[in-house]
Parts: structure tokens; C-alpha cells; sequence
């Protein structure tokens, strides 16, 4: 008997010892910089007392800064980043990046902790909507005086700065220049230069022509794979249709609207079209292609043309394409005046703090974006680490970032085209994307008809502005 | 002995009690709490009433996740309980290296969901890939994909079950079906089929609730695509809850709605093989 009890108290212990242990590594579980930022905690408190009446006036001597990153390419170097300012001042610094495509569903989960992000993003209007009880209004910070310009922080009604652009980029359709110069020697070229592209009957011409010499140049074929991978999908329903959505603002001089008309769709159709009839592969296998695949169809040279935009620099840089031979070229649907388009130039990663978070932290957080921005090591991180332009006015000429597509995009400013803004983060909502991204997939593949495309883009637009405005 | 177990009961049962107050208890009440709320986080929930109850049905793509579920939780029910028993049946006789194919049987069940829904999403689209087509490309496609994927994994588990139940058949009650004239199918029939019906039991509410409460393979093989059309209850609740602004009150209503459902239908699952069962 007395085995018994003892092999069932063994048990017991065993199983609460399970249960704590799994509470005790939930909460660590994420944290990036957990041994240093728990002693840096546990040494503050120690000397609490000390510190309080410090801490009172702001100087956030033990405050702590998460923050939640949007943007996977760079997660590394955010973390290095972290790191770096912990080691100049002490002050925990936790970096975490969600998955890509899950950053709503990771943010919506992390702010409901009590160690939430002090730090994170929304994309512009709409996704701001959902979250401004959460941000702290930034007027007074150090960060929003370095902006060089109101376009690039969001505003509400009331005057408070909810949110701040940390990186401007731009998307249009990359292509291999070294291709494309293969295809202008080969016989009966339609174009000479790369310049002579400047509408989208030139580009479809191109791109048909270069199809049907697929096999002479070696190639799969002239566009990448339209994919409808979550990984890829982003592409086509938030940054291909943004283009039909610009020539209609445009037309309507609006710049969001509760209803959209559609004006564009059709030359939204003809340019879809492309992209999966020149394709390196059959648009019934669109559902399942990933977004590197397409990356590396690009890299691999196995395609000429790849619509993405700067941020894909790092996913096709030291492949088999050379940096020298990376161009980029508007995206043409065919709109009035489009021999003036330029590239698509806008922002939709904004900087938020949690006002929900404590006086210390936010402090501690303000501290750190003011740093980023205006420190040498923050603004070389940003500019030559993470490749981005910012519209801080801080970061100089010296802080460019070394990446041929930002050149490239720097080229089309220079010569007078006019960009195309980011009219997208005025669609209404996540779920009226999806639905047009799933109408998309289903008419490439043949399961679909392009009208669900135009009902998915039209009356689905007023639904769920209704329902996100309501 | 009695008064001893009376006297520890609290030290057994407070662990595990605790864990599952905390696990459990709480997150359920706090939840059906939430379903009448509106939030954005689940601290800052106001409450709204039955809104969000009502919002339920009217989205398309739960009453389809509500009858493409219960279509799989069919299909996959009989096809895993009949193969499993089969190969129960076969790996009870007396053939050379029963014990190697029974760890073979049950190895896949060692592997977790999201893994396999992975592994079988590259087998079942390069398979595709000779027609041109892939897993995502029509729900139909996911629906197979997916009974396929389930077959694997679970038959050798409930082999297992069924097993222990045959092997405990006793061998008088069958020899003396023979020397009454039975043949195979009448024993079968008779007396095999009525003596395991408590394994049947077990195995019919573990693939019931299994199917109805799949996610991870669902998420991993096709994760709704295209357009939700496979997406299945348990995927269709998380995306409500984390893919719309807004709609986080009504994915927990359907979330509550989920768990009546799965409790009235395995109880009533329950009830039922129950009462087939014998008395030995």
C-alpha cells in the first residue's frame, strides 16, 4: 500500500509541477531578449526605491520596450537592433516579429497580455480604426517632429497623431534588364529599349512576344507566377488592385470613397490577364504557388517580369540576376495619360504606442523611436541594414539604403512621372481583400467568372464599409 | 483503505483539479461571457447581448463550414472504424510479424497534425502536379486530400483499440459458436461485433469528435482555400475570431454554438452504442 500512495503522490507532484512549468513558459515563450531583459527588470526593481521618484518625472529609468514587427524580411535586424540599445542604455528591449500574414491575429492576441507591445503597427486608415483606443497620441514626441511631412503621419479629427510612417516604399514590376536586352536582340523585338515601354499596350506586346520566344531565351516564361499562396496573394489584391482604385479616385478627385464604382475594372482584367496568360506556369496551379516561388522564378531568371516592390530586394539579391540588372517599371492597366505613370510609391507600415501601456514603458518607448531615428546606429540600421527609406527629416544623404530597386524608384521621381499613391489602405477591410482574392484565384483558374471579380470589387466594398463603419 | 482516500482526497485531486479550473473552467466561462460582447481585445469587451448570436447564421461561409464538417465527420467515421477494424481483425490472427505491422499501423499517429497536414500537402500536390492541378485548386480536391490524411493517421490508433477489444473475446464463447455450426461471418456477426462493442463505442466518439473538432490538418493541408470553400468549423471560428475587424464577439458565438454541438452530438453517440452493448 504505502508504494501506492507513494507512486500516486509522485504523481500528483509530477502533474502540478507540468501544470506551473507550462504556465511559467508561456509567458516567456516570444520574448527574444528574455535573460537580459529579466535581470535588467529585476535589477530596476531592486532599486525601486530609489528610482520612483526618478521614474515619476518621466525619465522612465525602468520602463521597457516591446515591440511587435510587422515586417519579417527584417526581423534579424530589428532584433539586432534591440540589442544594441540595450547594451547603451540598459533598457530591456523585446523584439518579436509575427509570421507573415498573421500580424492582426498576433497583435490582436499579444495586446490582450499584460506584458503587451509598447510598440507596434497598423497600415494606414483602416487598421487604424480598429485600433485607436490602443494609440497614444504621438504630437509631443520627439519622432513626429523628425517627420518631414504631415503626409506620412495618420491623423485624426481631434489633431492627435495616432500613428507614424517609419519606411516610404515603392512596387511596380520588376524586371531582369539582361533578359530583357536578350529579347530586344532577337529578331523582330518589338521595343529596342526598355524605355519605349510606357503603356500597356507596349507591355503586353512585350510581354506576349517574349512568351512566345520563351524557348529561344532560355526562360519559363515573361511574368513570374501570379500566386494565391497566403504568401503571395497580397500582391495581386491589395497592390495590383490598388491600380483600378488609383485611376478612380483620380477621376472622382477622392480620395476614399463608402462605395466604389469600378470604373477601371476591365483594364484591371486586361492586366490580370497578363499575369497569367505570359506566365511561367498553367493558372490551375496559381492556388497552390507560394510568394518564393515567384521570388525565385525572378532570382533564377527563369522569368522577365515580377511585379513586388523595393522590400523584395533581399529575397532576390546574390542570385543569378546581378544587382546591376534589376529595373523596374510601372505597372500599366491602360488608364488615361499613363505615359506619365510612375511607380507606386506610399507607406502602410505605421508606428503606434500602446497608450494602454504604463507611463514608464511608454517613455521608455518614445526614448527608443527617438533614438532609432536620430542615433547613428538606429538611422545605419534602418538605411543600410533594413534597406529603407524613411521620411524622417533626420536621415541625410549618407542614410540612403543600398538597394538598385530604391535607385531605380528614385530614377522614375527624378524623371517627372507622377507616382501612384497607396490607395489601398482605404479599402475597407481585411475580409473584402479576401473575398477579391479568392474571385481572382477562382476566374484564373477557370473555376470562377470575372463577374464574381467585379462583385467581389463592387458590391462587397459597400458591405463592408457598411460594416466596418457601423 | 476507504478512510486513507478520504483523508488525501483533497491532495489528489486539488492538482489536477486546479489545472483544470484554470485550463479549462474559467477560459469556457469567460468565453461565454465574451460571445455577448463586443471587443477588440478581450479586455476592453463592452457588452452588446444576443448581436452577435444573430450575425452567426447569417454568415455564408459558417453554414458551409457547419454541412462541409459534418459531410467529412460522416465520410471519415465509417471509412476509419471499418478499415481500422479490418485491420484489427487481420493482425488477431496467428501471421508472422503482427507486432512489427502493429507498430507500423500505429507509428503515424506519433506525428503531430500540423506536420502531417504539411508532409501530405507536398505528396497529394505532386501527385496533382501530373494533372495541372493542385490541393487548393477546388474543394473537393481538400475534402479527399483530407479524409485521406485522417485515414492514415487515425486507423492505427483505433486498430490498437479494436485489438485490445477482440483479444479479449473469450475463446470458449467462440469455439463454442463452432461447435454450434457458426461459420466465420455468423461468428463475426454474432459474436465478435457484440463483444467489441465498447471499443466500438470509444473508437466511434474518439473519430466523432475528432472530425468535428479538426483544425490542425485542416489549417496545415489547405487552410480553407479556395475562397473557404474547405474550411471546416474549427478553422472558420479562428479566422472569424483574428481575420475580421469587428467580428472577434461573433466568431466566440459560434464558438459556443460549436461546443453544444459537438456535446449533444457525442452524448447522443454515447447513449446510443452504449446501448448496443453486452453484458460478458
Amino acid at each position: 500500500m504505502k508504494k501506492r500512495q507513494l507512486a500516486a503522490l509522485s504523481l500528483a507532484v509530477i502533474m502540478a509541477a507540468g501544470a506551473l512549468a507550462g504556465c511559467g513558459g508561456g509567458q516567456d515563450a516570444g520574448t527574444t531578449a528574455a535573460p537580459e531583459s529579466e535581470e535588467t527588470t529585476a535589477g530596476a526593481e531592486g532599486e525601486s526605491g530609489e528610482t520612483a521618484a526618478q521614474a515619476e518625472e518621466g525619465t522612465a529609468g525602468d520602463g521597457a520596450v516591446y515591440y511587435l514587427n510587422f515586417k519579417p524580411e527584417q526581423a534579424d535586424q530589428w532584433k539586432a537592433l534591440g540589442e544594441a540599445y540595450t547594451t547603451e542604455t540598459g533598457v530591456p528591449v523585446t523584439v518579436v516579429t509575427a509570421a507573415s500574414g498573421t500580424y492582426e491575429q498576433t497583435l490582436k492576441s499579444e495586446m490582450a497580455k499584460s506584458e503587451a507591445p509598447t510598440l507596434f503597427q497598423v497600415n494606414g486608415p483602416v487598421g487604424l480604426a480598429s485600433w485607436k483606443d490602443y494609440c497614444y497620441d504621438l504630437k509631443d514626441s520627439a519622432v513626429y517632429k523628425d517627420l518631414s511631412s504631415d503626409d506620412f503621419a495618420l491623423i485624426d479629427e481631434s489633431g492627435a497623431v495616432k500613428g507614424i510612417a517609419y519606411v516610404i516604399e515603392t512596387y511596380g514590376i520588376i524586371y531582369n534588364k539582361a533578359l530583357l536586352n536578350d529579347y530586344m536582340e532577337t529578331e523582330g523585338a518589338v521595343i529596342a529599349s526598355a524605355d519605349e515601354i510606357n503603356s500597356f499596350d507596349k507591355l503586353k506586346a512585350v510581354a506576349d512576344d517574349i512568351q512566345a520566344k520563351k524557348d529561344e531565351l532560355g526562360i519559363d516564361g515573361a511574368f513570374t507566377s501570379a500566386g494565391f499562396d497566403a504568401s503571395s496573394d497580397w500582391r495581386f489584391k491589395t497592390h495590383l488592385a490598388n491600380l483600378p482604385l488609383y485611376y478612380e479616385y483620380k477621376a472622382e478627385n477622392i480620395s476614399s470613397t463608402e462605395a466604389v464604382k469600378g470604373t477601371y475594372l476591365d483594364n484591371f482584367k486586361q492586366i490580370f490577364d497578363l499575369y497569367i496568360t505570359d506566365s511561367v506556369c498553367e493558372p490551375t496551379l496559381l492556388s497552390g504557388k507560394t510568394g518564393s516561388d515567384a521570388a525565385a522564378e525572378f532570382a533564377l531568371g527563369e522569368a522577365v517580369f515580377y511585379q513586388n516592390g523595393t522590400w523584395a530586394y533581399g529575397d532576390i539579391q546574390d542570385n543569378d540576376v546581378a544587382d546591376e540588372d534589376l529595373g523596374m517599371l510601372p505597372i500599366f492597366i491602360g488608364g488615361e495619360g499613363e505615359e506619365n505613370q510612375g511607380l507606386c510609391t506610399g507607406s502602410e507600415n505605421y508606428w503606434c504606442v500602446n497608450s494602454k501601456a504604463s507611463e514608464a514603458d511608454i517613455q521608455a518607448t518614445l526614448n527608443f523611436l527617438q533614438w532609432v531615428v536620430e542615433s547613428d546606429t538606429g538611422r545605419k540600421a534602418l538605411a543600410e541594414d533594413m534597406g529603407f527609406v524613411t521620411p524622417f527629416s533626420t536621415f541625410t544623404e549618407e542614410y540612403l539604403p543600398a538597394n538598385p530597386l530604391v535607385a531605380a524608384a528614385d530614377e522614375y521621381v527624378k524623371n517627372g512621372t507622377t507616382s501612384v499613391s497607396w490607395n489601398f489602405t482605404t479599402m475597407p477591410s481585411e475580409e473584402w481583400k479576401n473575398q477579391l482574392g479568392s474571385a481572382m484565384l477562382e476566374y484564373a483558374q477557370g473555376t470562377g467568372d470575372w463577374d464574381a471579380v467585379v462583385k467581389a470589387f463592387v458590391d462587397n466594398w459597400a458591405v463592408e464599409y457598411q460594416a466596418a463603419n457601423n | 483503505m476507504d478512510k486513507a482516500i478520504k483523508r488525501y482526497f483533497p491532495v489528489f485531486v486539488l492538482p489536477t483539479l486546479a489545472a483544470f479550473t484554470m485550463g479549462f473552467i474559467a477560459p469556457f466561462l469567460v468565453g461565454v461571457y465574451l460571445s455577448f460582447c463586443k471587443f477588440t481585445t478581450i479586455n476592453d469587451a463592452k457588452f452588446v447581448g444576443v448581436v452577435n448570436y444573430t450575425k452567426v447564421f447569417t454568415d455564408a461561409t459558417f453554414v458551409h463550414a457547419l454541412w462541409y464538417t459534418a459531410l467529412f465527420t460522416i465520410v471519415s467515421v465509417v471509412l476509419i472504424n471499418f478499415f481500422a477494424f479490418v485491420a484489427a481483425m487481420l493482425l488477431t490472427r496467428k501471421i508472422k510479424g503482427t507486432n512489427l505491422f502493429r507498430t507500423v499501423f500505429f507509428m503515424p499517429n506519433l506525428i503531430g497534425g500540423i506536420i502531417l497536414g504539411y508532409v501530405w500537402n507536398l505528396l497529394l500536390n505532386g501527385i496533382l502536379l501530373q494533372f495541372n492541378k493542385t490541393l487548393t485548386y477546388s474543394s473537393v480536391y481538400g475534402f479527399w486530400g483530407l479524409v485521406i490524411l485522417m485515414c492514415w493517421q487515425q486507423i492505427g490508433y483505433m486498430m490498437i483499440i479494436y485489438i485490445a477489444g477482440i483479444q479479449n473475446i473469450p475463446g470458449d464463447l467462440v469455439e463454442a459458436a463452432k461447435i454450434d455450426g457458426a461459420n466465420s461471418w455468423d461468428i463475426l456477426k454474432n459474436v465478435t461485433i457484440p463483444m467489441v462493442m465498447p471499443s466500438i463505442t470509444i473508437c466511434t466518439f474518439l473519430t466523432l469528435t475528432n472530425g468535428f473538432k479538426l483544425y490542425d490538418q485542416n489549417l496545415a493541408l489547405t487552410n480553407g482555400e479556395p475562397s473557404n470553400m474547405s474550411e471546416m468549423l474549427a478553422l472558420n471560428i479562428t479566422n472569424t475570431f483574428y481575420g475580421r475587424a469587428g467580428w472577434e464577439g461573433v466568431g466566440q458565438a459560434k464558438a459556443v454554438i460549436f461546443f453544444i454541438l459537438v456535446a449533444v452530438i457525442a452524448l447522443a453517440q454515447n447513449r446510443f452504442t452504449r446501448s448496443k452493448e453486452v453484458q460478458q
